[in-house]
């Protein structure tokens, strides 16, 4: 199959690209959130604990 | 109450809330005046075609009863709940469920009854033939005890929360659709003068479901929100 | 073993082992998903009767599995936190929600895309489209209600109880292109006798379906350490933890 065969599908290519696209938006996003929701957890703990220590 | 016998408790219970509701009758009116105008408000917007009203109708008779039966849904459990009655239910020796039931059922009494009564007459405002008219009235009368008793469950789940409104209907009427399917297909089926043995059957296997498990996980969801 | 078990079920524990594991389904889960993709986009053949189009079956057929498997696992997890009170079943149970529901979301899409070449219409109110658009919903309703709740335990198990009442909708989605005359496509995969599919169509499938299910352990265990963080903010661990980094 060559490349442009492969992007066509024949004639479907509109389709299944977009198909494929949402799929990688969804499972990417997936797996971004908690990455980010730990990183911001762990900063915003951080963050308390020194102003806790500063207190004592 | 102070009573040992739990079926002496739920029926005071049960006429305790229709007394209630029978003293502030006005309230009874709110939901069953919502039905009416929704409903009529249909033929407003969409035209009144009366071919158009015939097909469309049941469904349109339907959702607003559901509607109707969600807005009234809150006043289940608010009042007990801002008086601090619905703890004395949870600390209370009978089984939670049995007094569930019996709010349940006044509930449906008060608010789905009144909507099975006022139905015949949107049928003739739509334009039903008779056999739509009986099949609507069949329906309601199976469903929209399921509607109190599977609302009651969400009401349950959000009596704690402030502006509960929104979440409430979120999580109720995912749980209503089957109701609503198998309710509008027996009334067009109806229309249609084949046999709806088979819809009426699920509705009834629908409502045995309701009957029997809804008040055991409306009791679980009161005893997490009041905890 | 059993003390490996028990000590699973400690959020602090819990949290260790789970980034150990998680790095290393990952790579398990790209493994599974890249052969899939090979095969099923360059070495099974065009359907006869579809063309090119049913490659998206690989996608939309495993995450439709996937919304089931998820909430079914939400449910049993929830149902396990109630009854025994375990912190982490209702943590797993809770990171599970936002997982199945783009699961499902990601199922009514491709659905949709592939119906509009192959029945002519985005949508169509039959019943296994409309059970599934339900489970959606009901995701959302869990979502939805455990934000609502302030206290975690409080709205850990009242999102338990609305999972189990919504759990009667699975059997309805699955077995519902048997009880009713609908345009979607009948069973060719979990029936009874043999599979009535291509078998190098059938071998990307199952590879694409275990991709996915690794898939959903990797971000189940992402986002369970993150419930576990938030939950266990004021203990003695999460405070050394945090402190040092």
């Amino acid at each position: 199959m060559t490349l442009s065969e492969f992007l066509n599908m024949g004639g479907y290519g509109f389709y299944v690209w977009t198909s494929y696209g949402i799929a990688l938006v969804v499972l990417v996003a997936n797996i971004v959130a908690p990455m980010k929701m730990r990183r911001k957890l762990l900063a915003d703990l951080a963050r308390r604990e020194r102003r806790a220590r500063k207190k004592q | 109450m102070t009573t040992r016998s739990t079926s002496r408790a739920f029926t005071l219970l049960l006429r305790r809330d229709l007394t209630l509701a029978y003293r502030q009758r006005s309230e009874m009116i709110n939901p069953l005046l919502f039905f009416v105008l929704v409903t009529a408000l249909f033929p407003l917007g969409i035209g009144a075609d009366p071919a158009l009203l015939r097909s469309v109708g049941p469904g349109i008779i339907w959702v607003a009863a559901l509607l109707a039966a969600m807005l009234s849904l809150d006043s289940v459990f608010r009042s007990d709940f801002d008086d601090g009655s619905l703890e004395q239910y949870l600390l209370s020796a009978h089984p939670l469920s049995v007094l569930v039931l019996a709010k349940t059922i006044a509930h449906w009494l008060i608010t789905g009854l009144p909507l099975l009564i006022v139905a015949p007459l949107l049928g003739v405002l739509l334009d039903l033939s008779g056999a739509a008219i009986w099949t609507l009235i069949l329906t309601l009368a199976l469903g929209t005890p399921v509607l109190s008793m599977v609302g009651a469950i969400g009401v349950a789940l959000t009596v704690g929360l402030r502006r509960s409104g929104m979440i409430l209907s979120l999580l109720v009427l995912p749980l209503y659709v089957p109701v609503l399917i198998f309710a509008a297909n027996a009334v067009e089926t109806a229309s249609a003068g084949l046999p709806i043995t088979a819809h009426l059957s699920l509705l009834t296997a629908l409502l045995a479901l309701a009957c029997s498990l809804s008040p055991l996980a409306t009791a679980a969801a009161l005893k997490i929100s009041l905890s | 073993m059993l003390v490996f078990f028990h000590k699973l079920a400690s959020p602090k524990h819990f949290y260790r082992l789970a980034g150990i594991w998680i790095p290393w389904l990952a790579v398990i889960c790209a493994g599974f998903m890249l052969t899939g993709l090979y095969q099923g986009l360059l070495v099974a053949p065009p359907d006869y009767q579809q063309g090119e189009s049913y490659r998206i079956m690989f996608i939309h057929v495993p995450a439709a599995w996937m919304s089931m498997f998820v909430y079914v696992v939400m449910a049993g997890a929830g149902a396990i936190g109630l009854i025994w009170h375990m912190k982490l079943a209702e943590i797993v149970a809770i990171s599970s929600a936002p997982i199945g529901a783009s699961f499902t979301f990601l199922a009514l899409v491709t659905g949709s895309i592939w119906g509009k070449p192959m029945w002519g219409t985005w949508w169509v109110w039959d019943a296994r489209l409309t059970s599934e658009l339900i489970l959606l919903f009901l995701y959302l309703g869990v979502i939805a209600l455990y934000n609502a709740v302030d206290d975690k335990r409080t709205a850990a198990r009242a999102t338990s109880i609305l999972a189990l009442v919504g759990v009667v909708n699975i059997p309805i989605i699955h077995y519902s292109v048997e009880w009713w005359n609908t345009l979607h496509q009948g069973p060719t995969v979990t029936k009874f006798d043999t599979p009535s599919i291509d078998i190098r169509m059938l071998i990307p499938l199952l590879l694409m379906a275990v991709a996915f299910k690794l898939f959903y352990a990797v971000v189940v265990l992402m986002r369970s350490r993150c419930e576990v963080l938030q939950r266990e903010r004021n203990t003695q661990w999460v405070r050394e933890l945090t402190g040092d980094s």
